[in-house]
């Protein structure tokens, strides 16, 4: 591909971007929240179009009209969010929109479906519905679907980001699998370690130009982070400094939060957990280990089924996340499209939403309050968008999450719940959440924290709630907060 | 500034449309604006139009609220409409005496039953998740005959003073009072807007119902309450509808109002799968209806052949709405401009480094 253009009404999303992909190799396409990694891949597979530049195929120029075109022309394509459909089994989904024929053979089209899943070690049977597998096997399914359609260039956007440890090395064998196939792989990640891991070569974009294109085994890991914030290494060592901050909690301060026994319907075992004034505690363990329940259950968001809940010391009932708001509770849930957006309201209506049913249904705020909000937000958290009147689905994946971290905020909770809150969200706007963690804590905020990233938690938390099979096996703090002390409750514990 | 374009171009294609028709019209005949006085009101097309399209610009009203936060049509309107204006004809005829008093008594108490009918209707939609069409389309099979029964006799009439002043005009107002009334609701129903979170938390419930309730949004709630406005609306409707006829024939009151008011939604560039809204868009895409309606009548296309044009009408209008023609005209303007960019570049290159060359400067010009 190159001098790729590519503007959206307001934004410049690619300026001259190029960008080369050899035949059986893991090409690493890194760079920040609204550098163009997205935009450019949509354009490489068809779902947009250029403005300006061309896409040139084993020399040839070619120009795709549609996705379908695209995968025509062996560019199979697995994007951050799944795009598959939760309410068809996992054969049809497999197969859906591949046929050329008007019948199909629903019994062949099981058999190749369990091969093609054995084959590739994915826990999931033909027959069972999309939506019932984990967002990690339903993230290999979308894999295996591309993989199975004989791609030539396979784009993987963001596919680790859902996935755990094991996962992602079962993934990694794949793509070695399909290198030495001669397969050409783009690999979006945010994850340093697994683009260095993984990759030959490392493209990096920012706010939609081309940076550069360097050899992994030649580019130090510093240099890298530097070429994507555009920065000096000044943020960096920031982060290393961050590392040793201790965060400020005391285990003198007074409970926020308590609860005993607290169940749900969504299955976590019944659990104790409570969080003190300025608190930052965190729930780790592996992917489905009921981490993200546990929180859930605290907020009423899933069915509560039982336990006694206390906010600074005072019995009360949570039955519906209402009733948490009100007692300044806020949540940051983990799915971003799913729970948090308002995909077609603005970002002001987005930003304003919290607090304005806190006020109540008959208290409107003014367009003009309700404008002062979005603005005051949009810049303490630095959020790109082109206006506070734009819908947040077409903000970037970061800044989405930005705005549902400014309508919490807006809410000055006293209990902040922040499920996942850096997921598929570049290095330094990770950093930035991070600090704003510390200093909420600082400024007395209660914080619950959950990163699918153990070194993050580590970081920002002075307390970990280690899970497994949906209940607590332990709790580790002070000097214990260590990885080889998490791997070792989670291994050890839950027998 | 982009709020107001987007809504700029909601409304701009029932507007033009609206636009076209209307010079239609004059092609027809010139006097199409002209306004008569008659007995001290006024009559003439336009006041036709907005005395004949209140009831359908009432309906479409609760029609937008209720596919906002539902993500589906009510599309028994119109039979909720005969049932409402039943209970209000009973009332006013067992009262004795047809008073201001006993008019007011019996719309109110059909605003209940309105009411009443949008519980029902909202029950099924929010709390038994039932499919709104499909769970409007019971009382759609059920509702003339409830209406019947309620009458206890075919057509009973209404035939007075007052009620006819309501239907048609009072003496000294220059305007005929179904416009007064609508204007009424229209405003009183921006008021209803302007001082709550109705508009918020419809299109929250409506775009994302599993992140509006995590923001303490009761969705059962809300969609229980949009079903009601729109029970309201069907009384005021039914109440205009038999006040202007003078009797009330259950079986063909409002008769398939309630696919206008589902169109007249979708005109308005409302999308049917709920979220956002614009009530605005609505209004203007009910009152085109009404325009279109008189047109073809006017056109002296046979009555019984109307539907058939109007059909056509439709479709064509539809699809120009569509995404797909939005994003290629989006496109096309683009490349205009983008042509008539290039074509300055391209002269400015050329009087750099290929001067003199007379066919590239042709080129240019031609493309200017």
């Amino acid at each position: 591909m190159q001098g790729i253009c590519k503007s959206f009404p307001g934004v410049r999303a690619l300026h001259n971007v190029s960008f080369t992909l050899r035949k059986g190799e893991v090409h690493a396409l890194m760079g920040e929240n609204g550098a163009g990694k997205s935009t450019l891949i949509k354009v490489m597979t068809g779902v947009y179009g250029k403005d300006a530049g061309q896409i040139l195929v084993e020399g040839k120029a070619i120009h795709f009209r549609s996705p379908q075109d695209a995968q025509d022309f062996g560019v199979g394509t697995v994007y951050q969010e799944i795009t598959l459909c939760p309410n068809l089994t996992v054969a049809e989904n497999m197969f859906i929109g591949r046929g050329r024929y008007a019948f199909v053979n629903w019994r062949r089209m099981k058999e190749e479906t369990t091969r093609l899943l054995d084959s590739l070690g994915i826990p999931a049977r033909p027959t069972q519905a999309l939506s019932s597998c984990s967002l990690a096997v339903q993230q290999m399914i979308a894999i295996a679907r591309a993989v199975d359609m004989d791609c030539k260039i396979l784009i993987l956007d963001e596919p680790t980001s859902s996935l755990d440890e094991d996962e992602v090395q079962k993934l990694f064998s794949l793509m070695r699998e399909l290198k030495s196939r001669g397969v050409g792989i783009v690999f979006v990640t945010h994850f340093l370690d697994q683009a260095y891991e993984i990759s030959d070569r490392i493209t990096v974009l920012r706010n939609g130009e081309f940076i550069g294109e360097y050899d992994a085994s030649s580019l130090p890991q510093f240099e890298l982070i530097s070429k994507m914030m555009g920065k000096a290494l000044d943020d960096v060592s920031q982060m290393k400094k961050m590392k040793k901050h201790e965060p400020s909690a005391q285990d003198s301060g007074e409970p926020v939060f308590e609860a005993t026994g607290l169940s749900s319907a969504a299955g976590v075992r019944p659990f104790d957990f409570t969080i003190r004034k300025g608190e930052v505690n965190g729930f780790t363990g592996l992917l489905g280990s009921g981490r993200s329940e546990s929180v859930r259950a605290i907020y009423a968001a899933d069915k509560v089924t039982g336990g006694e809940i206390k906010v600074n010391g005072k019995k009360v009932k949570i039955g519906e996340p209402i009733h948490a708001m009100k007692l300044g509770i806020g949540y940051l849930p983990e799915d971003r499209k799913g729970d948090g957006i308002i995909a077609d309201l603005s970002v002001r209506d987005n930003i304003i939403l919290a607090l304005q049913v806190l006020k109540g249904f008959f208290k409107p705020f003014s367009r003009k309050q309700a404008e002062g909000f979005a603005d005051e937000y949009i810049k303490r958290l630095n959020i790109k968008t082109a206006s506070i009147n734009t819908p947040i689905k077409s903000l970037s994946g970061g800044n989405q999450q930005k705005v549902i971290l400014a309508r919490w905020l807006l809410t000055h909770p006293e209990y902040l719940i922040l499920d996942e809150p850096t997921r598929g969200i570049d290095v330094g706007t990770k950093v930035e959440i991070q600090k704003l963690v510390l200093k909420l804590a600082e400024d007395g905020v209660s914080v619950t924290f959950i990163s699918s990233e153990i070194e993050e938690m580590l970081r920002t938390c002075s307390r970990l709630i280690v899970m497994k099979d949906r209940a607590i096996v332990g709790e580790l703090t002070g000097e214990n907060l260590t990885e080889s002390d998490v791997m070792h409750v989670i291994a050890g514990g839950g027998e | 500034m982009a709020k107001m374009k987007a809504r700029g171009f909601q409304v701009f294609l029932p507007l033009s449309v609206l636009a076209i028709l209307i010079f239609i019209n004059l092609i027809k005949g010139a006097d199409y604006f002209s306004i008569s006085i008659i007995h001290g009101a006024l009559y003439g097309n336009i006041p036709n139009i907005l005395f004949g399209a209140s009831e359908l610009v009432i309906l479409s009203i609760g029609m937008t609220l209720v596919t906002s936060s539902s993500g589906g049509q009510d599309i028994s309107v119109g039979v909720a409409a005969a049932i409402t204006s039943s209970v209000f004809v009973r009332i006013l005829l067992s009262a004795g005496g047809i008073t201001w008093m006993t008019i007011l008594v019996a719309f109110l108490a059909s605003c209940v039953v309105g009411i009443v009918i949008g519980t029902f209707n909202g029950a099924l939609v929010a709390v038994f998740k039932v499919q709104p069409m499909v769970a409007t389309l019971i009382l759609y099979t059920a509702g003339r005959s409830i209406a019947f029964l309620i009458d206890g006799r075919l057509s009973p009439v209404i035939a007075n003073g007052l009620t006819s002043q309501i239907g048609s005009v009072i003496p000294g107002i220059p305007i005929q009072t179904p416009i007064i009334l609508t204007a009424v609701f229209i405003v009183l129903f921006a008021v209803l807007l302007k001082t709550t979170n109705l508009k918020l938390y419809s299109q929250a419930v409506g775009n994302n119902q599993k992140a509006a309730r995590l923001n303490g949004i009761n969705p059962v709630r809300i969609k229980f309450l949009t079903y009601m406005i729109l029970g309201v609306c069907t009384a005021v409707a039914g109440f205009i509808a038999v006040t202007k006829a003078g009797r009330h024939d259950s079986v063909n009151l409002l008769k398939f109002v309630e696919m206008d008011a589902i169109l007249a939604v979708a005109i308005g560039g409302n999308a049917l799968g709920g979220g956002k809204f614009s009530i605005s868009g609505s209004i203007i895409g009910a009152y085109t209806i009404e325009v279109l309606n008189r047109t073809l009548l006017r056109l002296e296309v046979d009555p019984e052949a109307i539907k058939a044009f109007k059909a056509v009408f439709i479709i064509i209008l539809m699809v120009l709405a569509s995404p797909v023609v939005r994003e290629s005209a989006a496109k096309g303007t683009r490349w205009v401009r983008s042509r008539l960019g290039g074509a300055v570049q391209i002269q400015t290159a050329v009087g750099i480094d290929a001067a003199g060359l007379p066919k590239s400067d042709i080129s240019a010009k031609r493309e200017e």
